[in-house]
């Protein structure tokens, strides 16, 4: 199905895409994941994460991707992602306030180090990611069935 | 020095994506003025934002290119060219007047109020265990702005999900 030359972009783009797309998707988690020590968070971390899947449907066509993650997934992967960040919230409340930063605070410059905030990215990170993605793929579904009902 | 060259590109860039015919050209003029803000941020040292703007700059470019490159929109600026010049001459006028009354109480570009920051930048490190002070301030002491956020992108993904759905389901004879 990869190999197949009737969907997606030339073989070139599909080599380089193979080659990159985990490295994309890796570099999106550790931007997430260390949102806390170095520029980033999980607004950019989660967008490079969608960015990853954008490319892998730009260069194998819709199906591919889709098949990775589909728009039902993605749709509940974003609301567990909104909601996770609202159960860090509402920890807060251990403590007395809402958002209060109850966890042990740690070690500063290591990556378990800043209590409540490493769990908020990553609610954050994969709210984005998952929601910039579905609107690609609603986006790209839209057109096709458009084209589809044109012909 | 280099910010106004910057500024000087950005101003130029977006003039030539609402003046160009063409709509691939003025999606391209668009992204040209997104990563010049890009270099702004990283010459005002925003690394965070410059990230982010980057980031959201690609994606952005990617979506109006997939969605923009296939439809032909036709420009329609023919006729009442005489209101059109009047409307646009008074709103400048307007915004001109309010910007001047607005940019005159801000304080100089580069002396910000610190009148809230000293105590995030004295006690963000003990307080939240982050060395990324913008993180600290996003996702500690400004959390409910955050998820104000968050709830916005969460409404703008339902939203397009119900405005892009698939055309409903074919009624049973």
């Amino acid at each position: 199905m990869i190999k197949d030359p009737r969907t997606g972009m030339t073989l070139i783009v599909k080599t380089i895409t193979r080659l990159t797309v985990g490295l994309i998707l890796l570099f999106g988690i550790y931007i997430i994941l260390h949102g806390h020590i170095s520029p980033g968070g999980g607004f950019a971390g989660g967008v490079i994460v969608a960015l990853s899947f954008v490319h892998m449907m730009l260069a194998f066509g819709k199906d591919i991707a889709a098949s990775k993650i589909s728009t039902n997934l993605a749709s509940n992967l974003e609301s567990i992602g909104a909601l996770m960040f609202l159960a860090v919230a509402l920890l807060g409340f251990l403590g007395g306030t809402f958002f209060l930063n109850v966890l042990a605070k740690g070690t500063p410059f290591t990556l378990f180090s800043s209590g409540t905030i490493i769990f908020s990215n990553i609610s954050i990170g994969i709210k984005v990611g998952v929601g910039l993605f579905a609107i690609f793929l609603a986006l790209v579904i839209l057109e096709k069935s458009k084209q589809e009902d044109n012909s | 020095m280099e910010l106004y060259i910057l500024l000087i590109f950005m101003i130029v860039a977006a003039v030539a994506a609402i003046e160009v015919k063409d709509l691939l050209s003025s999606v391209i003029a668009v992204g040209a003025v997104g990563f010049a803000l890009c270099l702004a941020f990283l010459i005002l040292k925003a690394p965070d934002l410059a990230i982010t703007q980057l980031v959201v700059e690609i994606l952005c470019l990617i979506i109006l290119i997939r969605a923009t490159i296939k439809r032909d929109l036709p420009l329609a600026i023919e006729g009442r060219w005489v209101f059109n010049t009047i409307s646009t001459l008074v709103f400048m006028a307007v915004f001109l007047l309010f910007a001047y009354f607005t940019l005159k109480e801000l304080p100089p570009f580069g002396e910000p109020i610190m009148a809230v920051v000293k105590k995030y930048l004295a006690e963000g490190v003990a307080r939240t265990g982050a060395v990324n002070i913008v993180t600290a301030v996003i996702l500690d002491f400004r959390a409910y702005d955050t998820l104000g956020e968050a709830t916005i992108l969460f409404t703008s993904v339902i939203g397009i999900m119900a405005v892009l759905r698939r055309p409903g389901r074919k009624q049973i004879k």
